[in-house]
């Protein structure tokens, strides 16, 4: 009666079953539901929103010694943009030290005595600018803006006055793939990476523990189930559910922020399945080896936080220190990251992405190996 | 061929014997108990066999597979229902049922038939549609015991299976156990009632991880050595602390406000009595008594080995 060992067939429907049970357990709890279908969209747009680092709006303190046209013009010029706000005036520089002291004001303009007749002059013109720097991102921004914007002044004024602007080399700088340069068309793709990672770990770094502490575990221990259809009818589900959130953040994404989609969507759905495995690997990997739901909780936090910062999402990779640039190459976001701004901005399809991708499938199927033989450990 | 057969089975953790060199065998269709007190070792013995935890030393054989060797054989042949089986607990009833099932592969085409006769035995019938958490405790257990038994297995492991259970939930389980033996599945199931190991054709006694008894639980009772008796009086406590100072008595225990009193062979109801008037105590009657399994274990722990 001890007959040959499980067939496919019985193996299928062992998997099959767990699969409906998973989905049953996360789909009638109402906080569930909510937390997989609608976090991703407020997430999306919180993130959206608040994740920008465009600068406008600086507020800018004005001291204007020379109280000419000329100097009026300038400040107009440096508000026009949208750019700057003035939010007060002084005739004294130490007003501009305050300001900026207070926090009130992020840049200081001081437009010295002479101002107008030095331009009338040709002599060139010298304003002096004041920059917060605590914020190096906004600081950097905005004395680009600034400097931008007085030589351009200068110019103008000089052609007003007919004659040739001063020489040198007039630099015209274009930037591709984003022309406006809007932070959000970069970091909206950026964040589907985000959001996918979070919502693969949510749902996996909990699937496997709350079993053993239920003691439903040792129940399927016994039964003919193996690592291996367990970690599968893990996997499968929440791999369903973060492809229907994938569809929800690109469909916001599109509809509502506007973010053009210029490269193969075939492309996009492959890689995102490739990275969700390799997520929820790492999900089931933290469950695995966590012996109570409150460790794995911690486990996911602490693997969170250095995967999004490790990634080139806040911080360009290029500009980290090289041992950490190396260390980014294990990071399955950074390559999903490098897949999804290439097809979305620079209209990338599979010839572009094969090299990530082939990156982030190895980085699957190592971890999803690692989890279940993890697993099989862990019985003992 | 015995359904089970145990050979010096033995398992420590980190340096601690749990159980040590078991050997005993369980006929095909056989009410097997195994009692002992909290730390014994029948935990992890039935988990042993239920091919969970492998063994440090010797080995065990279910249906003639090793499950030292070849676990995964062994499975879907058993059920193992652990102290505290884990049902899903936003799952109905039925769902639950369905499930375990699909895990053993149970021919689609008999579980209308096996449902039913389980919810018969069960009487969950009528709550097939409740979630499991919303169960009271001796359903809970019922349903656990029906997802055990939904692939009908020829092996039954059963750890504790009454633990926490109000009474009448009790009677039926055990209910269900003695039809289940009654059609030829072999059944072992730890308890640490004694009451409840009665009802066992074969009683093993675990004690310290090391078998101390194994028989009917009739034998076992008639195994004491000596004379037992029931000694009543106003102050049973000090009955007993007396007991225990009078020379003749092994060992005198409290069961309720009754005190049990084993002794040499040489001594009567009378001569007890007398001595223990003799020592001062105020004493009812003391009567000669049949022993219960409880004695005998008692008997066995304390026995000089």
């Amino acid at each position: 009666m001890m007959g040959a060992s499980s067939s496919f067939a019985q193996s299928l429907r062992r998997v099959r079953s767990l699969v409906r049970k998973e989905l049953r357990q996360l789909l009638r709890d109402p906080k569930t539901k909510r937390v997989v279908f609608a976090a991703p969209i407020i997430q999306l747009l919180l993130f959206g929103y608040a994740v920008t680092t465009d600068v406008h709006d600086i507020r800018t303190f004005v001291v204007d010694h020379d109280r000419t046209a000329e100097s009026r013009g300038l400040q107009e010029a440096f508000t026009a943009g949208g750019y700057f706000r003035i939010i007060g005036r002084s005739d004294r520089p130490a007003d501009i030290a305050a300001a900026l002291d207070g926090g009130r004001a992020v840049v200081g303009l001081e437009i010295p005595f002479g101002f107008a007749r030095d331009l009338a002059a040709g002599r060139g013109a010298r304003v002096q600018v004041l920059i917060d720097g605590t914020s190096s991102n906004t600081a950097t921004v905005a004395q680009g803006y600034a400097s931008r914007i007085v030589q351009e002044f200068g110019v103008r004024q000089a052609a007003g006055w007919g004659r040739e602007p001063g020489g040198g080399v007039d630099l015209r700088a274009r930037a591709w793939f984003n022309p406006d340069l809007t932070s959000r068309v970069y970091n909206v793709p950026a964040i589907i990476g985000v959001l996918l990672m979070l919502m693969c770990l949510l749902l996996t770094a909990l699937a496997v523990v709350r079993e053993r502490e239920l003691g439903t575990l040792e129940q399927l221990l016994v039964s003919p189930l193996s690592a291996g259809e367990l970690i599968l009818g893990k996997t499968i589900p929440v791999a369903v559910i973060a492809l229907i959130d994938l569809a929800i953040i690109c469909a916001v994404a599109l509809l509502w922020f506007d973010i053009p989609l210029r490269g193969s969507v075939p492309a996009l759905v492959l890689a995102s399945f490739v990275y969700i495995l390799a997520s929820l690997g790492l999900g089931l990997f933290i469950s695995t080896v966590s012996r109570t739901q409150q460790e794995a909780f911690m486990g996911m936090f602490l693997l969170f936080l250095p995967v999004v910062i490790l990634s080139g999402f806040m911080y360009p990779v290029d500009t980290m220190p090289p041992l950490f640039q190396s260390l980014t190459l294990l990071n399955p976001l950074r390559h999903f990251l490098e897949i999804v701004r290439g097809i979305f901005l620079k209209g990338h399809g599979f010839a572009e992405i094969a090299e990530p991708l082939a990156v982030l499938t190895t980085m699957a199927v190592l971890v999803l190996a690692g989890a279940t033989a993890r697993f099989r450990k862990s019985v003992r | 061929m015995s359904a089970v057969s145990v050979q010096g089975l033995s398992r420590s953790f980190a340096g601690t014997v749990a159980v040590d060199s078991l050997t005993f065998d369980v006929e095909r269709g056989q009410l097997f108990g195994i009692v002992g007190p909290d730390g014994a070792g029948k935990t992890t013995t039935l988990r042993m066999l239920a091919g969970v935890l492998p063994p440090t030393a010797g080995d065990a054989v279910l249906l003639g597979v090793s499950v030292a060797r070849e676990p995964e054989r062994v499975k879907p042949h058993i059920a193992y229902m652990s102290q505290r089986f884990g049902l899903y607990q936003d799952l109905t009833v039925r769902e639950n049922i369905l499930f375990y099932a699909d895990l053993y592969d149970v021919p689609r085409g008999e579980l209308p038939a096996r449902m039913e006769r389980l919810y018969r035995f069960s009487r969950l019938g009528d709550f097939e549609d409740r979630l499991a958490g919303r169960l009271s405790g001796g359903m809970k257990q019922k349903l656990s015991l029906s997802c055990a038994l939904i692939h009908q297995p020829a092996v039954l492991l059963l750890d504790e299976p009454t633990f926490g259970v109000d009474p009448i939930s009790r009677r039926d389980l055990w209910l269900i156990l003695h039809q289940m033996v009654a059609d030829g599945m072999t059944v072992i199931v730890t308890t640490s009632y004694m009451d409840e190991a009665e009802r066992c054709d074969v009683v093993a006694m675990l004690h310290e991880g090391r078998l101390l008894g194994l028989d009917s639980p009739r034998v076992i009772q008639d195994h004491i050595e000596g004379s037992l008796f029931a000694v009543r009086g106003p102050d049973p406590r000090a009955l007993r602390d007396l007991l225990r100072h009078t020379s003749g008595v092994r060992h005198a225990t409290l069961f309720g406000d009754v005190v049990h009193a084993v002794t040499g062979t040489d001594i009567t109801a009378v001569s007890l009595e007398r001595m223990l008037i003799d020592g001062g105590a105020s004493v009812d009657d003391v009567t000669s008594a049949r022993p219960s399994l409880e004695d005998a274990f008692i008997e066995f722990v304390h026995a000089p080995s």
